[in-house]
C-alpha cells in the first residue's frame, strides 16, 4: 500500500535515497539542506539496508568520497547548498571526466559569496553549463514539489547510470524546507555484487579479477588528440540525453497568448500568477522545464511560434532566460522577471511584470 | 664455506642508466656500458661477470625493475 | 661455470614482480617512485591480494601509477586521494585500499583530507613519498622542502620568514587516534629497501586486522628536481633529509 506522509523536501531526499537502494551518502552541513544528513543519521540505514552515511570534513572531501564510491559502481550521492556546491565543482568535473554516475542535490540559496540562507535560483548557470573546468555537463533535474524531491532521487540514479554521468537535483530553499504531502516510493534493495557486475562490470573498481583488464577511474589523457576524441564521446552522450531524456511540463498552453517559462518554486508561483491572469482575461500558459540540462528547446520553440510573448520567471537576475532566448531564437519577444538574493516573487508582481512587458497596463 | 656464483640479466632497452645498481653491487660486477640503448641511456651491464655472487642487492634498487638475478651454489 | 648454467629458472633469486605491467615508467632515471612501486607490487603479490586491492593515485609525478601496477585504480583530484579511498573503503570494507601520494599532494593541498582520513581511522594504507620538491611541475618548493633548499620557487633557498618551516606531517598524523601504524622509511640501499618492504607489508596486513590507518612515509630523492645525479641525490638525502626526517617507526599499536 502506498505510504503517504507529510514531509519536508530535504527529509524526503534522505528517505528516497534509502528506499531506492542508495549505497552511500557523503555530506557536510550547510543551510538550507542540513536535514538531508540529519534525517539519514536518525534513520541509521546502515543497520537496515547497509547504506553508508558519512559526515565528511568538507564539501570537497564529500564529493571525492562520492568519486571513490561511484568508481566502485555503487549508487552514491551528496547534497549541499550553493557555497558548498561551489566547493564541489572540482570533484564534479573529475566525476564527469571519469564518466562516473552519482547524484548531487543542490538546495540553492542566494549568493554571491556567503550570500543568504534564503531560497534562490541563482546557480542555474553553474548547474547547467558545467560548473567546473572543461567541456562537460551534468544532467540537471529541477523538482517543483516535495513529491518530485522523492521521485527524482531514483530517477536521478537511473539517469546517472544510464549515461555514466553525474546528475544534479537543482532544488532551492523553498522546496527543501517546505512540507507537503508525499507518496513515498516502494523500497528496493541495494544492488548486489552480481547486479554491479551486470550493470557496471566493464568499468567498476571491484578488484581486478583474473581474466579481465584492470579498471581505472581517471580523467587524465596526456595525448591531446585522444583527449579530443574523448570529448567527442562526451558531446555525443549529451546529444543522446537531449534526444531521449529532456523533460518538461506544459500547463494551460493550448489557448495561451502568453507564456511563462519557470522551473522549481518559481513554476509553482507562476501557476498562481497564471490563474490571476486568466481571471483578468489574459490567457497565459506555463512551460516548466523539468530537465534544465538538457533544456527543453523544442517544446519552448514550438510554443514560441504560437504566443505573443514569453516571460521567464526566476529567482535570479536572469539566467535560464538565456537558454529560452536561444531556443526561441527571435520568434517572439522573451523577457525576464526575477527577484533574487533570497527574495521570493509574489504572483501579483509576476502578473504586473507580464502586463508591463507585453500588454501595456 | 659455500661459494656462490651469480648472474644478472639486464633488460637493456628499459634501463635508464641511473647507476644505482652499479653502486649497490658489493662485488663490482655491474658497470654502465659505453654503448647507449635506443633511448640514449648508457645501460647497465655485467662488466665483471665472474665476480657476481648473486646477492640480489642490485634487483630491488632498480627503479625500473629491469634486473633479473640468478644464483647457484658452487662446490 | 658458464653464464648459461647460472641463468636458469631454478636459480632465480630476483625478478620483476608479475604485478608490474610492461609499461616503461615515465619517471626520471633513478627516481624513488619506481622502487616503491615495485615494493608495493611484490607485497600485494606475496599476500595474494591482487583481486582485492584498489589503489588511488594522486596528482603529481605518480599520477600515472595506474599504468604500472596491474590492479584496479582510481586517479584522484589533487590532494583528495584519502577522501576517494574513504569512499572506496567504506563501500568495499573487504578490500585493501591504499593511496599513493607525494609531498605536495598529501602535505600541502591535501592536508585536510589526509588529516581527517587518519583521524577517522579509515581502514586504508597511505603511502607518502617525500622528496621535498614538486617534481611534475618542474621543481617548485614543497611543504617538506628543507630550510635553505633551492627550488624554482625558492631560488635563494627556503627562507622561513617567507615560506615557513618544513612540515613534518608524519609526526602530526602519528598524534591522531585513528592511526595504528606510522613509520618513515627510505629506499636508498638494499637494507633500507627491505625495511620499507616490511613496513608496507605490515601496513597492508593491518588493513586485514582493521587496525585503522597505516601510514608509510618514504623519504625519496628527486634527482631531476634537486639537479643531481641519482647517486649524489642519495648522498644528499642521507646528509640533509634524514636529520630533519629521521627514519623509523613513529607509532605501532
Amino acid at each position: 500500500m502506498a505510504e503517504i506522509k507529510l514531509m519536508k523536501g530535504n527529509e524526503v531526499i534522505a528517505e528516497a535515497a534509502i528506499r531506492c537502494g542508495c549505497d552511500g551518502y557523503f555530506g557536510y552541513p550547510i543551510t538550507p539542506q542540513s536535514e538531508v544528513m540529519e534525517t539519514l543519521m536518525l534513520r541509521e540505514p546502515w543497520k537496515t539496508t547497509g547504506m553508508v552515511v558519512l559526515q565528511a570534513e568538507s564539501e570537497i572531501a564529500a564529493i571525492n568520497m562520492v568519486y571513490g564510491a561511484a568508481s566502485c559502481g555503487k549508487k552514491s550521492m551528496t547534497s549541499s547548498s550553493s557555497p558548498g556546491i561551489s566547493l564541489k565543482q572540482e570533484g564534479l568535473t573529475y566525476l564527469a571526466g571519469a564518466e562516473l554516475p552519482c547524484l548531487v542535490v543542490d538546495v540553492v540559496r542566494g549568493g554571491p559569496g556567503l550570500g543568504t540562507i534564503q531560497p534562490a535560483q541563482s546557480d542555474y548557470f553553474q548547474a547547467t553549463k558545467g560548473g567546473g573546468h572543461g567541456d562537460y555537463h551534468l544532467l540537471v533535474l529541477a523538482p517543483a514539489s516535495v513529491q518530485e524531491m522523492n521521485d527524482f532521487v531514483a530517477l536521478g540514479f537511473d539517469l546517472a547510470f544510464k549515461y555514466r554521468n553525474p546528475v544534479m537535483i537543482l532544488a532551492d530553499g523553498v522546496i527543501g524546507q517546505m512540507m507537503e504531502k508525499v507518496q513515498l516510493s516502494e523500497p528496493v534493495p541495494r544492488w548486489s555484487r552480481e547486479d554491479i557486475e551486470r550493470i557496471s562490470g566493464d568499468w567498476a573498481l571491484t578488484g581486478r579479477q583474473k581474466g579481465r583488464e584492470r579498471h581505472i577511474s581517471t580523467s587524465l589523457e596526456l595525448d591531446s588528440y585522444k583527449q579530443e576524441i574523448f570529448n567527442h564521446k562526451l558531446q555525443a552522450k549529451y546529444r543522446l540525453m537531449e534526444a531521449n531524456d529532456t523533460r518538461h511540463e506544459e500547463l494551460s498552453c493550448e489557448d495561451a497568448d502568453y507564456l511563462f517559462v519557470a522551473y522549481g518554486s518559481s513554476a509553482r508561483i507562476c501557476q498562481k500568477a497564471m490563474q490571476l491572469c486568466r481571471e483578468q482575461g489574459i490567457k497565459v500558459g506555463l512551460l516548466r522545464p523539468i530537465t534544465l540540462y538538457p533544456f527543453p528547446k523544442i517544446p519552448t520553440r514550438t510554443l514560441a511560434e504560437r504566443v505573443k510573448g514569453i516571460l521567464t520567471v526566476e529567482m535570479s537576475a536572469g539566467q535560464m532566460v538565456e537558454d529560452v532566448r536561444l531556443a526561441v531564437n527571435g520568434l517572439t519577444p522573451v523577457e525576464h522577471f526575477g527577484r533574487y538574493g533570497g527574495v521570493i516573487p509574489t504572483p501579483e508582481e509576476i502578473v504586473e511584470a507580464l502586463k508591463k512587458q507585453f500588454i501595456g497596463a | 664455506m659455500a661459494k656462490f656464483r651469480g648472474a644478472v640479466v639486464v633488460d637493456t632497452e628499459r634501463c635508464k642508466g641511473c647507476d644505482l645498481c652499479v653502486i649497490a653491487c658489493p662485488s663490482g660486477v655491474l658497470a654502465l656500458a659505453r654503448e647507449v640503448n635506443g633511448k640514449g641511456y648508457h645501460y647497465s651491464e655485467m662488466a665483471n661477470p665472474d665476480a657476481c655472487i648473486g646477492c640480489g642487492n642490485c634487483g630491488p634498487v632498480c627503479p625500473d625493475s629491469v634486473l633479473t638475478v640468478y644464483k647457484v651454489k658452487v662446490q | 661455470m658458464e653464464l648459461t648454467d647460472i641463468i636458469r629458472e631454478e636459480n632465480l633469486v630476483y625478478k620483476k614482480s608479475p604485478l608490474l605491467t610492461d609499461n616503461v615508467m615515465h619517471y626520471c632515471p633513478g627516481c624513488s617512485h619506481g622502487v616503491v612501486h615495485a615494493l608495493i607490487a611484490s607485497v600485494i603479490e606475496e599476500m595474494g591480494i591482487q583481486e582485492k586491492t584498489v589503489g588511488v593515485s594522486p596528482v603529481g609525478c605518480s599520477v600515472l601509477a595506474y599504468n604500472y601496477l596491474d590492479i584496479d585504480w582510481a586517479e584522484a583530484a589533487h590532494g583528495r586521494a584519502p577522501a576517494v579511498a574513504t569512499g572506496i573503503s567504506r563501500l568495499h570494507p573487504d578490500r585493501y585500499v591504499f593511496t599513493y601520494q607525494g609531498d605536495g599532494d598529501l602535505a600541502s593541498i591535501g592536508t585536510a583530507e589526509v588529516m581527517h582520513a587518519c583521524n577517522r581511522g579509515e581502514n586504508i594504507v597511505i603511502v607518502f613519498i617525500n622528496n621535498a620538491i614538486y617534481g611534475m611541475t618542474g621543481g617548485q618548493m614543497a611543504p617538506t622542502t628543507l630550510v635553505g633548499q633551492v627550488t624554482s620557487t625558492t631560488p635563494r633557498g627556503r627562507d622561513v620568514k617567507l615560506n615557513g618551516f618544513p612540515l613534518k606531517i608524519t609526526e602530526l598524523l602519528a598524534q591522531l587516534d585513528g592511526t595504528g601504524f606510522v613509520t618513515r622509511q627510505a629506499v636508498h640501499t638494499p637494507a633500507a629497501i627491505r625495511k620499507t618492504k616490511n613496513a608496507l607489508k605490515k601496513a597492508f596486513e593491518n588493513t586485514k586486522k582493521e587496525k585503522g590507518t597505516s601510514f608509510v612515509e618514504v623519504v625519496g630523492t628527486c634527482s631531476s628536481g634537486w639537479k643531481m645525479t641519482p647517486a649524489e641525490a642519495n648522498r644528499w638525502m642521507v646528509e640533509n633529509m634524514f636529520p630533519k626526517y629521521p627514519l623509523g617507526d613513529i607509532k605501532d599499536i
